[in-house]
Parts: C-alpha cells; sequence; structure tokens
C-alpha cells in the first residue's frame, strides 16, 4: 500500500504532464476552432470528452488547459523557492538578529492575506490574467518556503558538522549555500510537490472567477465556470476538466507523501 | 502571561497596519490616478476632476491613507462611488451571509473531522483507517467551487431538495439555513479532509507516549486512556490548524459566494472590482485581512493558554 503510493501519483501527474507537452504540437481537435453545430454532444468515438456550448472538443481543451494549470503553478513554486528558500536561510544564519525578525514579520504579513484576496487586489490593479495568477500564488509561496528553509536550518545550526564549518573559517553564507542547502533539499522537494498541488487548486480557483488566464486560452478553471450555466443540460461539460483537476492533485499529494517517505527515513520510523 | 500578550499584541498590531499601508499603496498610489482608473478610458475630464476632489485625491497620500484609517478605526469606510451608500452599510449587510456562512462551515468541518480523525486513530490499520484515509485524500484534492457544482447537479437540480443559489434573507432563519447549507457543505469538504487527517496523526503521536503506556499499567483499557488522556494532548495541534483553516474558509468563501449567488462579502469585492469601486474593494480587503489577523492572534493566545511552554519560546 505504502510502496504504490509515489509511482501511483507519479502516474497520475505524469498522465497530464505529458498531456499537456503534447498539447503543445497536437491536440485531437483544434481548441479555438468552433462547430457550434456540433454544440454540447456526449461523450462519443469522434468526441471523447463530448463538445462543450460552442462545439468545442472538450479532449483537447483539457489538454490544453492542463499545460496552464502545470505552468502557473510550476512557476509559482519557482517565485516560492527562489524568494523564500535565501529568505530562510538568511533568517537562520542571522538568528535573533533583526534580520530574522524581519524575515518573520514579513511572513506574518503575507500569511495575513488569504491567497485569493491578494490576486484579487493585482487583478484590481493590473487586470486578470496568467501572469497576475503567478504574482498571486507565487507571493504567498514565499514565506512558505521561508518559514521551512529557517525551521530546518536552525535545528541544522546545532549540529557538530557546522560547528566543524564554523571552526575551519567558513562564513555563515558559505555554510548556508554549502552545507545547510544540500541537507534541506530533500525537505524542499516534498514541499515544493505539495505546494505545486495547491498552486494547481489555486489557479483553478482565480480561473474560475475570472482572475486567471483569459480567453480563449483554455484553462481547467474558465472550463468549469462556463460549464456551471449548462450543469442542468449537459453535466459531462462540467465533469471532465474538474476530474482532470481532482486526479491531478491527488496524484502530485500521494507523489509528496511517498517522496516523503523515500527521503526522510526518520519520518517514515516515527510514524510506524 | 502579560509579557506575551503585549508582544502578541504589537506584533498583531504591526501587522494590520503593514498591511493597511500595503493595501493603500496597491490601490491608490500604483494605479496613479484613482479617479482615472475608477471612471475608465472614457470619462470626461471635468468628471474625473469631481470624483478626485470627492475622493479627496488632491491631497497628498500620507494625507489620505491617514484619512482612511482614522475614518475605519471610527467605523467610517467611506462612501461606495457605485452604490452611493457608506461603504460599512454595505459591509454590514454582506457579513450577514458571510459570517454564518463561514462559521457554518467550520462547525460542519469540525463535526466531521473530529470523530472520523478520532476513529481513524483508534482502528489504526484496520479497514476503517484505510477508508477515511483514502477518502481524505481525495478530499483535499476536490477543488470546492467543482464540489460544489456537483452537489447543485445532484441536490438542487436531479432531486431538487436544495434551490441552486440565492439567499432569501434571515426573516426566515430556517429558510436561511438551507440556503447556506449546499454552500457550508462544499467549504467545508476539503478542510475537514485536512483537520481529519491532523487529529488522526497527533492522537497516533499521543498514543506512543509514556503517559499512556502508564495509564494503561494502572488499568485503564485503550478506549479510556485515548478519551481521558490522548485526546485532550492531540487536541492542541487541531486548535493551530483549525484557526489556519479559517483563513482558508474566508479565501473560499469568496470564491463559493459566487457559485451559489449569495450576496456576501465576496461577492461585493468582486462586483467592486468589475465596477472599479476602489472604495469598496479596499475596505473589504481591510476588513478580511483584519479577519484573519485577529483569529490567529486569538488561536495564538489560546495555544499559550494551553501549553504555558509556548509562551517563552519563540
Amino acid at each position: 500500500m505504502k510502496a504504490l503510493t509515489l509511482p501511483l501519483g507519479a502516474l497520475l501527474a505524469g498522465v497530464f504532464v505529458v498531456a499537456a507537452l503534447v498539447s503543445l504540437v497536437w491536440t485531437p481537435w483544434d481548441v479555438t476552432a468552433l462547430a457550434v453545430r456540433d454544440k454540447l454532444q456526449g461523450p462519443s468515438l469522434a468526441h471523447w470528452f463530448g463538445t462543450d456550448q460552442l462545439g468545442r472538443d472538450i479532449l483537447s481543451m483539457v489538454m490544453a488547459g492542463a499545460r496552464i494549470s502545470i505552468s502557473v503553478a510550476v512557476v509559482a513554486v519557482g517565485v516560492g523557492m527562489v524568494f523564500g528558500v535565501p529568505l530562510g536561510l538568511l533568517a537562520a544564519a542571522r538568528r535573533g538578529t533583526w534580520v530574522d525578525e524581519l524575515v518573520m514579520r514579513f511572513n506574518d504579513l503575507v500569511f495575513a492575506f488569504p491567497a485569493l484576496l491578494v490576486a484579487i487586489l493585482i487583478t484590481a490593479v493590473f487586470g486578470p490574467g496568467a501572469l497576475n495568477a503567478i504574482l498571486a500564488i507565487g507571493i504567498f509561496n514565499i514565506p512558505v518556503f521561508a518559514r521551512l528553509t529557517r525551521g530546518a536550518a536552525l535545528s541544522l545550526w546545532q549540529r557538530e558538522f557546522l560547528m566543524a564549518a564554523r571552526v575551519a573559517g567558513k562564513g555563515p553564507l558559505r555554510i548556508s549555500a554549502e552545507h545547510i542547502l544540500p541537507n534541506i533539499a530533500a525537505l524542499l522537494i516534498v514541499q515544493g510537490t505539495i505546494q505545486f498541488s495547491l498552486g494547481i487548486l489555486a489557479e483553478a480557483g482565480l480561473a474560475y472567477v475570472g482572475l486567471g488566464a483569459q480567453p480563449p486560452t483554455p484553462s481547467w478553471g474558465r472550463m468549469l465556470a462556463d460549464a456551471q450555466t449548462l450543469i442542468a443540460l449537459a453535466p459531462h461539460v462540467a465533469l471532465f476538466p474538474g476530474l482532470a483537476i481532482v486526479l491531478t492533485v491527488l496524484g502530485l499529494n500521494l507523489m509528496g507523501d511517498g517522496l516523503r517517505d523515500a527521503l526522510d527515513p526518520r519520518l517514515k520510523e516515527r510514524r510506524r | 502571561m502579560a509579557r506575551y500578550l503585549a508582544l502578541r499584541l504589537a506584533i498583531l498590531a504591526g501587522t494590520l497596519f503593514a498591511a493597511s499601508v500595503v493595501i493603500f499603496l496597491a490601490l491608490e498610489v500604483i494605479p496613479g490616478d484613482a479617479a482615472a482608473f475608477m471612471l475608465g478610458l472614457n470619462a470626461q475630464p471635468d468628471t474625473v476632476a469631481a470624483l478626485r476632489a470627492e475622493l479627496g485625491l488632491d491631497q497628498p497620500a500620507l494625507w489620505r491613507y491617514l484619512g482612511w484609517i482614522g475614518g475605519a478605526l471610527q467605523g467610517d469606510f467611506g462612501l461606495s462611488y457605485t452604490y452611493k451608500v457608506p461603504v460599512a452599510e454595505l459591509i454590514g449587510d454582506r457579513l450577514w451571509v458571510s459570517l454564518p456562512l463561514t462559521l457554518y462551515a467550520l462547525a460542519l468541518s469540525t463535526a466531521i473531522a473530529l470523530p472520523v480523525g478520532i476513529l481513524a486513530a483508534a482502528r489504526r490499520g484496520g479497514p476503517a483507517d484505510i477508508t477515511v484515509m483514502g477518502a481524505t485524500q481525495l478530499g483535499i484534492a476536490v477543488p470546492n467551487f467543482w464540489f460544489a457544482m456537483m452537489l447543485v447537479a445532484l441536490f438542487a437540480i436531479s432531486l431538487r431538495w436544495f434551490s441552486a443559489g440565492g439567499f432569501p434573507g434571515w426573516a426566515d432563519p430556517l429558510a436561511a439555513l438551507k440556503a447556506l447549507t449546499l454552500p457550508a457543505v462544499a467549504l467545508a469538504l476539503p478542510q475537514a479532509s485536512i483537520l481529519a487527517r491532523v487529529m488522526r496523526s497527533a492522537l497516533i503521536e499521543c498514543l506512543g507516549e509514556d503517559y499512556i503506556r502508564t495509564a494503561r499499567a494502572k488499568g485503564l483499557t485503550r478506549g479510556q486512556a485515548l478519551r481521558r488522556h490522548a485526546l485532550r494532548n492531540a487536541l492542541i495541534p487541531v486548535l493551530t490548524i483549525l484557526g489556519m483553516q479559517f483563513s482558508f474558509l474566508i479565501a473560499g468563501a469568496i470564491i463559493i459566494e459566487n457559485v451559489f449567488f449569495l450576496p456576501g462579502l465576496g461577492r461585493l469585492v468582486f462586483q467592486g472590482i468589475t465596477q472599479r469601486d476602489l472604495m469598496v474593494v479596499k475596505n473589504v480587503a481591510l476588513l478580511l485581512v483584519f479577519a484573519v489577523t485577529l483569529v490567529t492572534f486569538l488561536v495564538d493566545l489560546a495555544y499559550a493558554a494551553a501549553d504555558p511552554r509556548l509562551r517563552t519560546r519563540r
């Protein structure tokens, strides 16, 4: 059961990554081609997932939607790591000083804004779009990684091998880069997977309320928003994009759990 | 405790102050001329000038900020540009939808998650545990707005047990609660999944402690030891997560209110954006941040009251 978590998760998430990559060069139908005559068809051999209110092929749109969901989430996690990890390392290296205090208060500040509220504020100023969705989700990821990194780094600073590095004359920044970072890499990868899945959910939510990628770019959340008014008429239009989100997020979460067990044997021991 | 309280209060005030500055800068300074922004591209210059005077935009930013916060502290949030009524009044009306919805969802989530989590921990490794772990893994992956749509398809359209949206007002409390039920369920499910898992792992952790072995050795049954000793300690991490969930529920409510066409703060803020009513957006944002920060603060206090060691450790 436990052993299956990682492969199963990787398989689920992998299917959608592959679908996204394939959609770059090929989709079963053109996602921008409208065929109103064929609108709201149920699943068939020609259209596996059926068609939407404008006659577009839902399978093709789910594939192309994977592209925007996955890229927004990946870049948002990247933003969180690129800013959060150095901040956390810095806070831990200068623990107890005003630098540490400043980083922690910054975390409090960002956590005071629900992620969606940040997105709303950004949209109010700059208008909706995929880039702003990335910005909103990314900003929220920064304190997540800063806090995690600081906590893990603080406990590492107590260890003997870091004492040895200091005695050898290495400065705090060099120690952070050469000794602490490699030691917390596994932790960061696990958290990255979890934030990735949260990012997919957040992107879908933003797109659903119209703050994400704008039409005609297909996105899962946008498709669900369009499907909502048709739910009595053609429930399949809402079914497939929703399932795509659930399965991708489920896959990533399973991967995260599996990776944690695989990368950190200590946690596994404790949980038994 | 007094020292701890003072420190937490200072952090609360500091966070709120910084958040209000961020909101102010984002909405009133970065867009440049807020009056031109609110009126759009086709506005006549004299209309823009009139609005600028009405909003007091001819005054320096610092002055405007102080005026805003000073007014907000006295419950005066200014006038909505589109509705021409005080923003405080708008917020007051909408709060009667959003707050009950959030609390309803929180109550549902807790009522489902705690027994389920306790059951899974008590029957660890058994079929009940495996079912709970599988179901919660799925529950976390489901976007609440999609779940809401599926609930509407099943309970409103097919079975006709509930209405698909809208809110009848509190004149008939039962009808109001009924209208909030599907939205609350949609909000509660993902949170309940997280909470059940936290409850389970916290309880399992506590069941492994020495004091449980002692309790068993003095003759308590497994169930008695769990109820009297493990459960109480396991509830501390659960409390923290509950506090964090409040923030998620508020954010979730913004979306869910749009699914069910509920006249809450979430819909108000979206209408504010589409109508470019910065007065509304600014103040609702401030209120939501205030709510989240206040709850975090209260949870911190409850946590410190429950565990005295936290008062000294930072």
